[in-house]
């Protein structure tokens, strides 16, 4: 492979002007966080603690819970409702399975402020039937992370032949739901945490939907906090940005321990 | 973007029941697909379709030309230009760098940890918080930006035509900033998918480096950097959360126009232009998606 590779010049180059791009604006933003009247302290990072400005900062700890309890019924679509009928698919419809994966990756193609266009007459009905609970959102949040969870997911069903281990375990006397629960979850562990933490990682990141449904999430609670303490703003994007960037180090890493397996 | 790989599995799949429990066992099959596909038609085909039809159909529900007629007003046209020409330049831009990245990438081990390092870093900036990248090139970039005070003390004055960032040139570093990850994930696996063999078929007929990219490489990746070009064109084209932080308000690019018509009443004096405005982003991003598949699928035969 070496010999396509580029020499270790280009490479460095390549690496330092793109890296400086990217780390600028990082960079930037850490020392923006910094300043203080006359020089640098950490004072905007203490103030995250501070009593006094607890009243300022509220729209960020109601979004972020919002947002995890948002996570937390997004991940339960994907694993209790996208989950199983992909198994199904792959087990009973083959066929079908070129059009499944058709409408999984749809929402790519469909912006998102055009499906809130759409969204808001259906989010009245919904509010009259369930109320208005920040989780409700959460249907629309399992449609936005559906490609991201179903190439996850997938990957790990191509990985494990899942028809032999279902019919094994099938023939042993075992039901569906032992079959599903207990032989075919564990195999698809690495898969289903992938999707399960890129699912946390875009719902923590969605914007579109939640302000123009007028609902108060994290990202929409940056913005609030942002007019009045753009400081503040720059310390909690720096930590969902290490947040989001540890979660996707750890895919990674459940991944290659699957894959290492069975590497030639 | 993987696109479809035709596995066929090997059929007889229906036939792995047994027999005597044929006709009910698919009937239960058939309806466990059943709550997935009603929650699939209720919360994505139901909203893209009220979203087209609020476009064709007056507030009392009688069909009208009359809102997509908004889409030939020269305002509305002027703001689809400023969204062509902005996802145009970051797309191509994008494209390019990232490319160069994928390139730089293959000399170095997958499972090692920079691979990781970048992997993970390019998820974050594609995926994740495009409010939050609004925030720190408002806090690099911005009008009390650190490097604009550090570019002040060296004499140069970044905003001297006025604060540029909060409008429509302001967009293109941070739509770059999140289109070249997105290149490096759409387009490292056909490049890591090329074999060395050819290469090696390449130098043993007395090419060189330069002969296996211009007469090989390029041809073979062609197809496919295309089609990410075409992926990256309408991403930007249907992104809103950064262009929304930057810019609270105004209306320059399509999803901006949308935001304004769905808080404000009336828009160029008519009430259904959200709907008629996302008809008009989906047929420019169902098209440019529709002609990447189709270059992809062209792709897809090298790499095999």
């Amino acid at each position: 492979m070496t010999s396509l590779a580029p020499s270790r010049t280009t490479r460095w180059v390549i690496g330092i002007l793109v890296g400086a791009f990217f780390a600028i604006p990082m960079a930037s933003t850490f020392f923006y966080t910094l300043r203080d009247d006359d020089g640098y302290s950490l004072v905007h990072w203490a103030a995250l603690f501070d009593p006094a400005k607890a009243a300022l900062y509220r729209p960020i700890w109601t979004g972020l819970g919002n947002s995890l309890v948002l996570a937390l019924v997004t991940v339960a679509i994907v694993l209790f409702l996208l989950t199983p009928t992909m198994v199904l698919v792959h087990l009973r419809f083959p066929k079908l399975r070129p059009g499944f994966e058709f409408l999984a990756l749809l929402p790519i193609s469909i912006p998102a402020i055009v499906v809130v266009v759409g969204l808001a007459p259906i989010y009245q009905h919904i509010a009259r039937m369930l109320g208005t609970g920040a989780w409700t959102l959460a249907f629309a949040y399992g449609v936005t992370v559906l490609p991201f969870a179903f190439r996850s997911i997938q990957a790990s069903i191509d990985a494990v032949d899942i028809r032999t281990l279902s019919e094994a375990a099938r023939s042993l006397g075992a039901g569906w739901p032992t079959v599903l629960l207990r032989v075919i979850a564990p195999n698809l562990r690495s898969g289903l945490l992938a999707a399960s933490l890129i699912s946390v990682a875009v719902v923590l990141g969605e914007f579109t939907i939640a302000s123009l449904l007028n609902r108060q999430v994290f990202q929409t609670a940056l913005v609030v906090v942002k007019n009045s303490d753009g400081y503040a703003a720059s310390v909690f994007t720096l930590l969902a940005l290490a947040f989001a960037f540890v979660m996707l180090i750890v895919i990674q890493l459940a991944g290659r321990a699957r894959s290492g397996k069975g590497r030639p | 973007m993987t696109i479809a790989t035709p596995q066929v599995t090997p059929d007889g799949a229906e036939r792995c029941a047994p027999p005597r429990r044929g006709a009910s066992a698919r009937m239960w099959a058939w309806l466990g697909l059943v709550p997935f596909l009603a929650y699939l038609a209720v919360f994505l085909v139901l909203p893209t379709m009220l979203a087209l039809a609020s476009g064709l159909f007056t507030r009392d529900g009688s069909f009208t030309w009359d809102n997509l007629a908004a889409l030939g007003d020269p305002v509305v046209l002027a703001t689809f230009g400023n969204s062509m020409w902005l996802s145009l330049v970051t797309a191509v831009i994008g494209a390019v760098i990232g490319a160069l990245v994928c390139y730089a990438l293959l000399g170095i081990r997958e499972d090692g940890p920079v691979r990781t390092f970048v992997d993970a870093a390019a998820g974050v900036f594609a995926q994740f918080g495009g409010v939050m990248l609004a925030f720190t090139f408002i806090a690099t970039i911005g009008l009390k930006g650190v490097v604009t005070q550090l570019l002040l003390g060296v004499g140069v004055e970044l905003f001297a035509d006025g604060p540029w960032i909060y409008e429509l040139p302001g967009l293109v570093l941070p739509y770059i900033f999140f289109q070249i990850p997105l290149m490096v994930i759409t387009f490292m696996p056909t490049l890591s998918a090329l074999k060395p063999q050819w290469a090696e078929a390449n130098l043993t007929l007395g090419g060189t480096r330069a002969t296996f990219w211009t007469h090989v490489g390029i041809p073979v990746l062609a197809p496919s950097f295309l089609a990410s070009t075409l992926l990256l064109f309408a991403n930007a084209f249907s992104s809103y959360a950064t262009a929304a932080a930057l810019a609270s308000q105004g209306s320059q690019i399509v999803p901006l126009q949308i935001r304004t018509s769905l808080t404000s009443e009336t828009v160029l004096g008519r009430e259904n232009l959200a709907g008629a405005l996302a008809l008009g982003m989906i047929v420019v991003v169902g098209v440019v998606m529709w002609l990447s598949s189709l270059i992809q699928r062209r792709a897809a035969r090298w790499q095999r």
